[in-house]
């Protein structure tokens, strides 16, 4: 199943709508890559507020797709973690480190705007 | 009296040697008043249901004894069964111990045997008979009554733990975007499961930017605990939300180093006032005093 990109002003908004196989998670890693070379956008937000389980593959990629968007210039956020994902993802000890975390779409863009306010200041954080 | 008195014909009474139950059964209900005074003396003398008082313990023991002759006569212990619940429920809270109320059922099987043999002594076959007959009876009655008992303790003490569990884990609100989780009293495992499911759905429900974890209150954390307390505060970031870890007291605080928990990624403040100042920062509250303010603003006029 393919997930919907949108853009956003300065950023991208990937929202997975259902459970991801391994290779639909690798189109959204791929297209994301390049989408935020296309746009020149500054943050890319994951929404998934939709999955019920995040596996190991899932998180290494998500952890992955961060890094990426980091080399591209870019800031990676994933918001919508349910609570009850979160719990078992820690007890698996996956823990997507390095990797920014909000509680929803609303707090992500919030998050972007004031990285990227800071950003604009020149104060360059982590 | 015991609403229902049905003649129903059990097993028993069928298969058993009917005569002498029947006969059994007669004799008993025959001297009744008689027997349940000697029982309820026999009570008050080996000090039991102290809780209780005297017509109290007529009025218990009339249900009881109307109670024991129908299961004699019916096999059936339902009713008693019911009944044992219902007087537990009443008696439990007064500090009724479970010692007593067996006890008062033994007394009654005593109070009983001894009436069968100063009835029947001259007739030792018939006798024989009948405490074939009544022994198992008896058996069964008392571990009813004991059984239910024990149930409706257990039952108390299941309903209380439910309460206190529900109480002592409130996840509060503070300003917009802090909570505060005071954890009190012991936590094993299953409380800790709890309280983390509990700050997490307080983090979504409340949009929560801070939380405040205040562990003043925990006599000592074991390694168990505090790896758990490590995932709650990871599974916390993960829904966007920094926990801040507070009043680790010097015990606790040796512990953990001791048992070599993971703590780097912990972010822990002295006491809960520090942590909601640090909190505070974190989310860009300023608080200041009235006094101070109003101070600040006629400056500012006067300027």
């Amino acid at each position: 199943m393919q997930v919907p990109i949108l853009k956003q002003g300065q950023y991208l908004i990937a929202s997975v709508q259902a459970a991801l196989r391994d290779a639909d998670l690798i189109n959204l890693r791929d297209s994301l890559t390049e989408k935020v070379g296309t746009y020149r956008s500054r943050g890319v937000i994951v929404d998934v507020t939709a999955l019920d389980v995040l596996d190991s593959f899932a998180c290494r990629t998500l952890s992955d797709i961060a890094t990426m968007i980091r080399l591209r210039g870019a800031r990676t956020v994933i918001v919508g973690i349910q609570p009850e994902v979160a719990f078992s993802m820690v007890q698996l000890g996956l823990k997507l480190e390095g990797v920014a975390t909000a509680l929803d779409l609303e707090e992500g863009l919030e998050y972007m705007s004031r990285r990227t306010k800071r950003m604009d200041h020149g104060q360059h954080g982590k | 009296m015991p609403a229902s008195r049905k003649r129903k014909s059990g097993p028993r009474s069928q298969n058993g040697p009917s005569g002498v139950f029947t006969e059994l059964v007669d004799h008993l209900r025959k001297n009744r008043t008689g027997l349940r005074a000697a029982w309820a003396r026999r009570i008050t003398e080996a000090q039991l249901l102290t809780a209780m008082s005297e017509d109290e313990i007529l009025t218990e023991t009339a249900s009881i004894y109307d109670n024991y002759i129908d299961v004699l006569e019916t096999g059936a212990v339902e009713a008693l069964e019911a009944y044992a619940r219902n007087l537990s429920e009443r008696i439990i809270p007064r500090g009724v111990e479970t010692h007593e109320v067996i006890g008062i059922v033994l007394l009654l099987r005593d109070v009983l045997l001894r009436s069968l043999l100063a009835t029947y002594q001259s007739r030792v076959d018939l006798l024989t008979r009948m405490l074939d007959a009544f022994e198992p009876a008896a058996r069964r009655i008392t571990v009813t009554v004991a059984a239910g008992f024990v149930h409706e303790r257990e039952r108390i003490i299941h309903q209380q733990q439910a309460a206190i569990r529900e109480l002592s884990t409130p996840v509060l609100p503070v300003r917009e975007g802090l909570l505060i989780l005071p954890i009190v009293g012991v936590i094993d495992p299953q409380r800790a499961h709890q309280l983390t499911g509990q700050l997490l759905r307080g983090i979504r429900a409340n949009r929560a930017k801070v939380v405040v974890i205040d562990v003043t209150g925990v006599p000592s954390i074991n390694s168990t605990v505090a790896n758990h307390l490590v995932l709650t505060v990871e599974a916390a970031r993960l829904l966007g939300a920094t926990a801040i870890v507070t009043g680790l007291s010097p015990e606790i605080a040796q512990t953990l180093v001791t048992i070599s928990v993971d703590l780097n990624k912990m972010h822990t403040v002295c006491d809960l006032r520090g942590g909601i100042e640090e909190a505070d920062r974190l989310l860009g509250y300023r608080v200041i005093r009235v006094d101070d303010l109003s101070e600040q603003d006629e400056q500012g006029e006067g300027n």
